[in-house]
């Protein structure tokens, strides 16, 4: 079973999103990782891009499959995990203590439409 | 197979040649060019004796699997044996030492061969006329939609970006469609896994540029709705795309052309048997019906009328062409009808397609004549239909009708093993079979495709259907042989993850 | 109804009906609509012997005439060595599918690997793919692959200078993709850097893609390019003749970011065009854009060193309609051809390959100078393919030559033609052709 994390605000593309002032940190769920399997790459957006809420920043490939990520809320790249690049299975090991991108959110009351720990929870036990 | 473990470059000695060349007899020498323009060290490339060479060569020939090596039931492949007679005409000098640049009356036989050809693949397929230029399955792909969306705009419709792709097609339709710049719809599969027409009809409207299919289907069944499809889309301004993939179980009974298909292509590397070569070359003719004839790329073999072929560019050839202007269309402002060659496309391939591989596919076409032809269908159909009927009580068969030149088992009947479709996969290996086509199509999780070709005998059927039997029981008897199948090749499963993560790519990486 | 490709007798295919539960193969077409099953004859010529298949084509091999090869201009008439013909003709290595299953296609795998190692030492790149169709198309990828590398750019430049089929090719896959091209012209039969530059100054260029020998056959001094196109954040773009690769100024030396181009020239026969084999290389930053099929070196279960086709997540089959390229089948057997070359001429054959042309190229431009017919079009250093003002419509020169079975002197722009000598000319070749043209010469002009 996939694990969740309290106090965090996830997307129905498997994204999670923790606040930390005005700034989104941004990465992918457990549930996310388990599906894909042993991951070989993190492709990232640059550090200035601006994000859509909705619009795809990235892709998480494996061998055999790759999946792309959207954008939780909408903002400006303000930093990449840059340990990633070289170690693209740190997000198989621990896929909530390893971010992927900082952003400034533009409108953080975006927030609202994301999911909770629970309502995240039954959605992948229906998937 | 045994295992050999050398590169080249470790048999390479300093000293050695494997090369004989004419004497030097030049009172010049490249160290006079600048200094700037030369380069500063020698490329680190092996030094070889010719023996050595050999026998690398043949001892890493002899850790590949080759059609003739054994059966391969690749679905969506058509992995039919490659006549011998083939490789002989494309060996040919008169052939092989022709300069893609000789004036037309020096190549009146390489340029009857396209003619010719070209009326036979018409022929087959029912089109009004080919293009042999694209050079693989994904190039004619790429060049038929590229004929579609230059009839749109030739005829003022620039609005038609948008093209259906169904759910199970293989994965080169989208990609073609966007590189070709047109946005991918899809259309869903019903329960018997065909094109949904309700589906489909809300799709239809006035930016389609047109639907690409494949009939058969990638699940091996016949699309038996394509006249009502072909008249849907045609009636919303669309054109069909026939995707050749699957052309061989139609092959001498059923032509495109005549299910409403407006633009196809065929791999002359899966229906017309020549050899795929460990992945190309191979080549993609295109055919149009009559009112796409004149965007066809060029160059293009052209007859004048006292029946000597030249070869058109795309300038425009009309004594007095109207001016005009277009940023697609041509500058000369000629209809687009005009057949001079300036409705063209464009050029999509450096000279005229793969021609040593076009040599052969006639070859191949001479050979079945129009007696063999109207066999290779029903041969290919009825070998799919015996190993499906053979094993659907050991394999799960979603879709029970019949089917074409392939179908789609599901994985194993009983799944509580725990044993995959890549486990079964893996351990055909170990009995000299090659895997099947396997988590293809997407549709199901567990997907084999098969498809056996005309060329295989009911024995090598029968050998096939009994080792599959036996992998069905050991998957129950004992599962582990299956998962760490193979065991007998000359390596083992790969770390992939790893090869993926820390990409090692040339000879240099692998020495640090 | 015997016939040598299909091995079924009556009674197996009765047999076979049976275990279907069908009456006839007509039975098994029962979901195809009627209307649609073709009943005519088919338009073909009646079935063949094999021996009545040679004949057909040694009768229309007659309507060829074969030409002692003077021309360039992106099909080379380099020496192909015996050897390889034999190998690429195990049916091993030609009638495998693409290597999926690795653990039966190591020979492919191996094979391909080789290839990677060979080419991105010869042009001086991290990374290649294992081929593409052929020069032309490996441009047109170069372009989509500067564009999908850099983001916000909306243009690509090319140089005039390029072979003008390659501009074609490129010109026609930039129309479908939605890519702006524009042009740098030549100035004196090289590259403008002037004109580069003021193209450049716009800040929308991607790419730009200049030839290593251009179209006159001149060596491109690309001094200052990389440096230029750099400074604006877009990628430089060398196409290559690989053989010439061995002696000139590499594409990585110059700075290139992804290089591309046809190794037809590693002895490939002409063929009329094709099979050839196109080849896109680039540095390690841009891995992840390459189009195409590449493999790597891993190990097996047991630690075994082993190959495997790797960074699938970029293909089609996996990326579908977001994949860089929609290229599948490649030309994998021509790689290995090219990859037989490479082994046996190592580094000093290939050296001595351009060394002799070189040669016989410089001796053939002062040979035609001293008929009177041409004069020099440039004054800037060649390799084994040149360029020269004709005094007498080319054409006649043309015909002239192939009255003697020569095939040169090719009109590449009004009043200048292309020649070009390979290892496979000699010095007794070139003194009969110039002694040939002077005499036609005095009676032309």
């Amino acid at each position: 079973m996939a694990k969740t994390v309290e106090g965090l605000y996830y997307s129905e593309s498997h994204e999670w999103v923790k606040v930390e002032g005005n700034v989104a940190v941004v990465g992918i769920t457990d549930f996310a990782q388990h599906a894909m399997g042993d991951l070989s790459y993190v492709d990232m957006p640059e550090v200035d891009d601006e994000l859509e809420a909705g619009e795809e920043f990235g892709a998480v490939e494996s061998v055999k499959a790759a999946s792309d990520l959207f954008s939780p809320v909408s903002g400006t790249v303000v930093e990449i995990n840059e340990e990633l690049e070289d170690a693209p299975e740190l997000l198989n090991q621990d896929a909530f203590a390893n971010w992927i991108m900082k952003v400034e959110m533009s409108d953080p009351s975006e927030l609202e439409a994301l999911m909770d720990a629970a309502a995240y929870e039954e959605m992948c036990a229906n998937e | 197979m045994k295992y050999y473990d050398k590169l080249i470059f470790d048999l390479s000695k300093a000293g050695r040649q494997g090369y004989s060349l004419p004497a030097n007899k030049w009172e010049t020498s490249v160290s006079e060019l600048p200094a700037g323009l030369q380069r500063a060290e020698a490329p680190a490339l092996p030094e070889v004796s010719e023996l050595d060479v050999v026998r690398h060569y043949t001892n890493l020939s002899q850790m590949n699997f080759g059609v003739d090596s054994g059966f391969y039931p690749l679905g969506s492949c058509t992995m039919k044996y490659n006549p011998k007679i083939n490789e002989e005409i494309a060996a040919m000098p008169a052939f092989a030492g022709l300069h893609p640049l000789q004036p037309a009356s020096t190549v009146q036989g390489a340029l009857r061969l396209y003619k010719d050809l070209s009326h036979a693949l018409s022929a087959i397929t029912g089109m009004a006329e080919f293009t042999l230029d694209p050079f693989a399955g994904a190039h004619g792909e790429l060049t038929g939609l590229m004929v579609i969306r230059q009839y749109h705009i030739s005829r003022g419709d620039e609005k038609r970006t948008r093209i259906i792709v169904p759910d199970s097609a293989h994965g080169t339709n989208p990609a073609s469609a966007a590189v070709c710049g047109l946005e991918i719809v899809q259309v869903k599969s019903n329960a018997m896994g065909l094109v949904d027409v309700e589906d489909l009809k809300p799709l239809l409207d006035d930016t389609i540029a047109g639907i690409m299919m494949t009939n058969p289907n990638t699940l091996g069944l016949f699309e038996k709705d394509i006249k009502e499809i072909a008249a849907l889309v045609h009636e919303c301004g669309g054109l069909l795309y026939y995707d050749g993939a699957n052309m061989n179980p139609l092959m001498g009974v059923v032509r495109p052309g005549d299910m409403g298909f407006d633009v196809l292509h065929l791999n002359l590397h899966k229906t017309f048997s020549t050899p795929h070569g460990g992945g190309g070359p191979g080549a993609g003719p295109v055919g149009v019906a009559a009112h796409l004839v004149s965007h066809l790329p060029v160059p293009k073999v052209m007859e004048a009328e006292d029946g000597t072929l030249y070869v058109a560019d795309g300038t425009c050839r009309c004594e007095s062409s109207p001016e005009g202007s277009g940023a697609f269309g041509p500058a000369c402002g000629c209809a687009p009808e005009c057949k001079c060659g300036c409705q063209a496309c464009g050029q999509i391939s450096g000279f005229m397609g793969n021609f040593g591989v076009l040599l052969r596919a006639y070859t191949y076409i001479l050979m079945l004549g129009r007696q063999n032809i109207k066999m290779v269908g029903p041969l290919a159909v009825l070998g799919a239909n015996y190993i499906k009927e053979s094993l659907k009580d050991c394999f799960k068969l979603p879709i029970p009708t019949v089917c074409k030149h392939e179908f789609v088992f599901d994985g194993l009947l009983d799944q509580s093993t725990g044993v995959t479709t890549l486990d079964i996969a893996k351990r055909l290996l170990d009995y000299g079979f090659h895997a099947p086509t396997i988590y293809f199509p997407l549709l199901f999780h567990q997907s084999i495709m098969i498809e056996p070709t005309e060329t295989e005998s009911k024995e090598t059927l029968d050998g096939f259907i009994e080792i599959m039997k036996h992998i069905a029981a050991e998957a129950i008897a004992d599962p582990d042989s299956l998962k760490t199948a193979p065991h007998t090749t000359p390596v083992r499963r790969l770390d992939e993850t790893t090869a993926a993560r820390q990409p090692v790519l040339r000879y240099k990486d692998m020495l640090q | 109804m015997a016939f040598a490709y299909f091995p079924h007798t009556e009674d197996d295919i009765r047999q076979m009906l049976d275990r279907i539960g069908v009456g006839s193969l007509e039975d098994l077409y029962s979901d195809v609509p009627q209307d649609v099953i073709y009943r005519n004859e088919y338009d073909l010529p009646d079935a063949m012997s094999e021996h009545e298949v040679r004949q057909y084509f040694e009768g229309l091999a007659e309507f060829n005439t074969n030409l002692f090869c003077l021309c360039g201009l992106g099909a080379y008439d380099h020496y192909s060595p015996a050897v390889i013909p034999h190998i690429i003709s195990r049916s091993e290595f030609l009638t495998a599918y693409t290597p999926y299953q690795p653990e039966v296609s190591q020979g492919t795998l191996r094979y391909i690997f080789e290839y990677q190692s060979m080419i991105t030492e010869l042009t001086g790149m991290d990374c290649t793919n294992a081929s593409m169709y052929d020069g032309a198309t490996a441009a047109a990828e170069a372009m989509m692959m500067a564009m999908a590398a850099t983001k916000k750019k909306t243009r690509v430049l090319l140089s005039e200078g390029l072979l003008p089929q390659v501009v074609k090719v490129v010109k026609t896959y930039a129309k479908f993709n939605g890519v702006r091209l524009d042009m740098i012209p030549c100035v004196d039969g090289a590259t403008s850097y002037g004109a580069l530059a003021a193209e450049l100054a716009a800040g929308d260029v991607a790419g730009v893609l200049v030839p290593g020998i251009n179209r006159y056959g001149i060596i491109e001094d690309l001094t200052g390019f990389a440096d230029a196109v750099h400074a604006q954040k877009g990628l430089l773009m060398v196409y290559s003749d690989p053989s010439s690769l061995a002696v000139i100024r590499t594409p990585g030396e110059w700075g290139a970011d992804i290089v591309c181009g046809d190794s037809q020239t590693l002895g490939v026969p002409l063929c009329f065009g094709g099979p050839y084999v196109g080849f896109l290389a680039c540095t390690k930053d841009h891995v992840r854009k390459l189009p195409g099929r590449i493999v790597g070196a891993t190990k097996d279960v047991d630690g075994k060193r082993a190959y495997v086709l790797t960074l699938q997540a970029r293909e089609q089959h996996i990326r579908r309609e977001k994949a860089t390229s929609n290229i599948c089948s490649n030309q994998s057997l021509m790689a290995l051809y090219v990859t037989v070359y490479m082994s046996l001429m190592g580094p000093k054959g290939l050296r001595e390959v351009n060394e002799l042309s070189y040669g016989g190229a410089h001796y053939l431009y002062d040979g035609l100078l001293s008929t009177g017919l041409f004069e020099k079009a440039f004054d800037k250093p060649f390799l084994k393919e040149f360029t020269l003002k004709t005094l007498v419509p080319a054409e006649k020169i043309q015909d002239a030559l192939q009255m003697i079975g020569v095939f040169g002197a090719v009109e590449v722009e009004d009043g200048l033609v292309n020649f070009c000598v390979t290892e496979k000319v000699s010095k007794d070749n070139i003194d009969a052709i110039v002694e040939y043209l002077k005499n036609w010469g005095h009676e032309v002009l």
